[in-house]
């Protein structure tokens, strides 16, 4: 049997009224594989993380996971649109990093980290508690446990943000655009956390991302969105080296120049 | 029979005319407190040293049921050798009791005028009751007007209140009729739907009152 | 205004309330006025129990329930705010006993100021939980939890906080309202204070009283609210200024 894709967009679209945000998007990741979404404001790529987290309904095609129909479900030999008991059986697949951390500013960050390993997956609150520990551990902030979000700052919050998304055990990890609300020295840690998570862990990643640098070190694949469709894709040193499409070409060129 | 159609349209034209003394002293109560309510505003910010005591004053208005209020006006006036009759006492405590709620939200008006706005002011010598007039009190009024559009609907749920001491509004005349003819239901259900009538058009009206402002605000 | 001031508010009203009651024109009243406060700090606290119970289920019921459990929810918060609150009395009273449901005075009372409040409390619930970030939505949506245990666990708790200052205000309206209730023949502090002017004419000394002893329960609602909410929100706000 060939292994399944982990993730399959299969001609999704998505509009908000009138408006196309994704227009027929066909895109299939690998398990294990690394890709980094990028392009300009507004190209749709929060969306397609916010579509595969279930966050956004979609208009239009089939998003599957690990070969499973996500936003459908099977009954009678047709796909149908999914219940929300369906939904949660394939969410559990999927964890989201946010650009804001959305931290529960009520829990501490052990809190944060034990909240949905106990209320969802119903854990043994000491067996939360030690994966927590451990994923506080690898993130670094072991000794900053028993703080509330409000005491940490925002490097930190994103760090626990990750733990606390870890602590479910999801195969798939989506990031969106983590760093952009950090101050840039906070950058580095985020980042740092974020390259363990792929080394040691077995997960496959999705981030949207404006750290070009660490598109082309970390990713193993990199679309570049625009208008809602994937304008080019290719492995990093070929789409960031030798770039075949003008818009990417124009896009890089001002990233770049941006610094 | 619980519901006589008959008879519910037989006391209509005696209920309306008491509608109109629910409305009268809604309008005038009203009256009274938003202007009542502007002058504890005003005064609170022209003569600093006055705000303590318009903060107790209004703490203690706000903080005992208005019957009592009402039955004290009602009451304690002869003692001082001034008659009001029943519908003036009432209205006079309703008016007074809804000016304390009033003076908070224009308070709350004025606190949301940006600071430059006196400064800008000050700056081109205009006199302070200039300022109150031409600057301040047209920018901090239109924005809580939904807000006093509320309490004027609030201050008419309070007038059945009026009954208490027989002011021959909606809620004594339904319980006039009732006594007279041992049927409540008619009557009472009649006021209540009234109130409810007028309450679901009220709301619909500073609906659309405050997207008028919003819209206004946006440009 | 500060928690210092209302407390000494507080101590000042207590304070003229007990000088007064040693005087000879005053003291007389004391015993019937207290009986009456008795009365009327009862059917506030069971009306405000009530009131907080239906404006949770009532707001739950319109953002989360099925249709006709929503729809019902709308009409019961559409009539008890659209319509005054003594004509729900009197009708609960008047009118029910026609419809085969005779509740004695007590229970009218505490069901009409209960449901009353709870109508209003119902938006104060449902603003306070919109007002909670959508992103904790969303984290919890990631989290695959289950509506119910969002809500339980991660909105509430949050919506708690903003919550409690209208809460507090409304619950001040529900022991003001409760005077009304003299006039379906509870004899509540409203009530004996009417009583005992209708037989003595001694309106200024029976009123100042009724309006002390008023404050009084307002100014210990007040603070009680302000604790709560200080302590509530303590738990959000850990270290904000660190
Ligand atoms: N809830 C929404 N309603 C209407 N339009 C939306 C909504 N969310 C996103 N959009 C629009 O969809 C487009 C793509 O948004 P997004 O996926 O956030 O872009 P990106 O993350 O690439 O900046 C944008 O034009 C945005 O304005
Ligand atoms: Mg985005």
């Amino acid at each position: 049997m060939t292994e399944q894709p982990m993730v399959r967009f299969d001609n999704v679209s998505k509009r908000y009224g009138a408006l196309t945000v994704l227009d027929g998007l066909n895109l299939e990741i690998a398990h294990g594989e690394k890709v980094s979404i990028i392009g300009p404001s507004g190209s749709g790529k929060t969306t397609v993380l916010r579509m595969l987290m279930t966050l956004e309904t979609i208009n239009d095609g089939v998003i599957w996971v690990e070969g499973q129909p996500l936003t459908h479900m099977e009954r009678n030999g047709k796909l149908v649109p999914a219940d929300l008991a369906h939904i949660r059986k394939i969410r559990a697949k999927i964890g989201m990093v946010f650009q804001s951390f959305n931290l529960f500013p009520h829990m501490t960050a052990m809190q944060n980290c034990i909240e949905a390993p106990i209320t969802v997956l119903g854990m043994k609150r000491a067996d939360a508690e030690a994966r927590a520990a451990d994923l506080l551990d690898m993130v670094g902030l072991s000794e900053k446990k028993d703080h509330y979000p409000s005491q940490l700052s925002g490097g930190q919050q994103q760090r626990v943000a990750i733990a606390r998304a870890c602590a479910m055990r999801p195969k798939i990890m989506l990031f969106d655009e983590v760093t952009s609300a950090l101050d840039p020295e906070l950058v580095g840690e985020v980042l740092e956390v974020i390259r363990k998570l792929g080394r040691e862990h077995d997960l496959t990643m999705l981030m949207v991302t404006h750290q070009m640098g660490f598109a082309k070190e970390f990713s193993d694949r990199v679309c570049f969105f625009h208008a809602g469709k994937i304008c080019e894709q290719g492995p990093p040193n070929e789409l960031f080296g030798a770039p075949k499409n003008e818009r990417t070409r124009q896009f890089l060129h001002a990233v770049l120049e941006a610094g | 029979m619980i519901w006589d159609w008959a008879f519910a349209f037989e006391i209509l034209p005696v209920l309306a005319r008491a509608a109109i003394v629910s409305i009268e002293a809604t309008l005038i109560g009203f009256a009274l407190a938003a202007s009542l309510g502007l002058v504890l505003a005003v005064v609170r910010i022209a003569v600093p040293w006055t705000g303590w005591t318009i903060s107790v004053l209004v703490e203690l208005i706000r903080s005992t049921p208005l019957l009592i209020q009402i039955f004290f006006l009602y009451f304690v006036f002869p003692k001082f050798g001034v008659v009001l009759d029943a519908f003036t006492a009432g209205v006079l405590a309703i008016g007074i009791h809804y000016a304390a709620y009033c003076s908070e939200v224009y308070r709350a008006g004025f606190d949301n005028i940006h600071r430059g706005q006196w400064e800008a002011s000050i700056a081109l010598n205009l006199s302070s009751w200039t300022t109150f007039r031409d600057i301040i009190i047209p920018q901090a009024i239109p924005p809580i007007v939904p807000a006093l559009g509320n309490y004027l609907v609030a201050l008419f749920k309070e007038t059945p209140l009026l009954s208490a001491i027989a002011v021959l509004e909606l809620m004594q005349t339904a319980k006039i009729i009732g006594s007279e003819t041992f049927r409540y239901t008619e009557p009472t259900t009649l006021v209540g739907l009234f109130f409810l009538a007028m309450s679901l058009v009220s709301a619909a009206l500073i609906r659309s009152l405050e997207r008028l402002l919003n819209r206004r605000t946006m440009r | 205004m500060g928690i210092r001031t209302l407390v000494t508010l507080l101590v000042v009203a207590l304070g003229v309330i007990a000088v007064l009651a040693t005087q000879e024109a005053y003291s007389l009243f004391m015993p019937g006025l207290l009986q009456g406060a008795v009365l009327t700090v009862e059917i506030a606290v069971l009306g405000s129990l009530l009131a907080i119970v239906m404006g949770v289920l009532a707001a739950l019921a319109r953002m989360y329930g099925p249709a006709p459990l929503r729809w019902l929810a709308t009409v019961y918060v559409e009539i008890f705010r659209g319509t005054s609150a003594l004509v729900q009395l009197f009708w609960l009273f008047f009118v029910l006993p026609q419809f085969g449901v005779t509740l004695n005075a007590f229970l009218v009372a505490v069901l009409a100021l209960g449901l009353n409040v709870g109508a209003y409390g119902s938006e104060v619930v449902r603003g306070a939980i919109q007002s909670v970030a959508r992103g904790q939505w969303e984290a919890s949506t990631a989290l695959n939890m289950s509506r119910p245990q969002m809500l339980r666990r991660i909105i509430l708790p949050q919506a708690f906080v903003a919550m409690i200052p209208p809460w507090g205000n409304l619950l001040i309206e529900l022991l003001k309202s409760t005077a009304l209730v003299s006039l379906i023949t509870l004899s509540d502090l409203a009530f004996k204070a009417q009583q005992m002017n209708q037989n003595t004419f001694k309106t200024i000394p029976i009123f100042t009283l009724v309006l002390l002893m008023y404050l009084a329960m307002s100014l210990v609602l007040t603070i009680g609210m302000r604790l709560l909410e200080r302590r509530a929100s303590l738990g959000l706000a850990r270290g904000r200024a660190a």
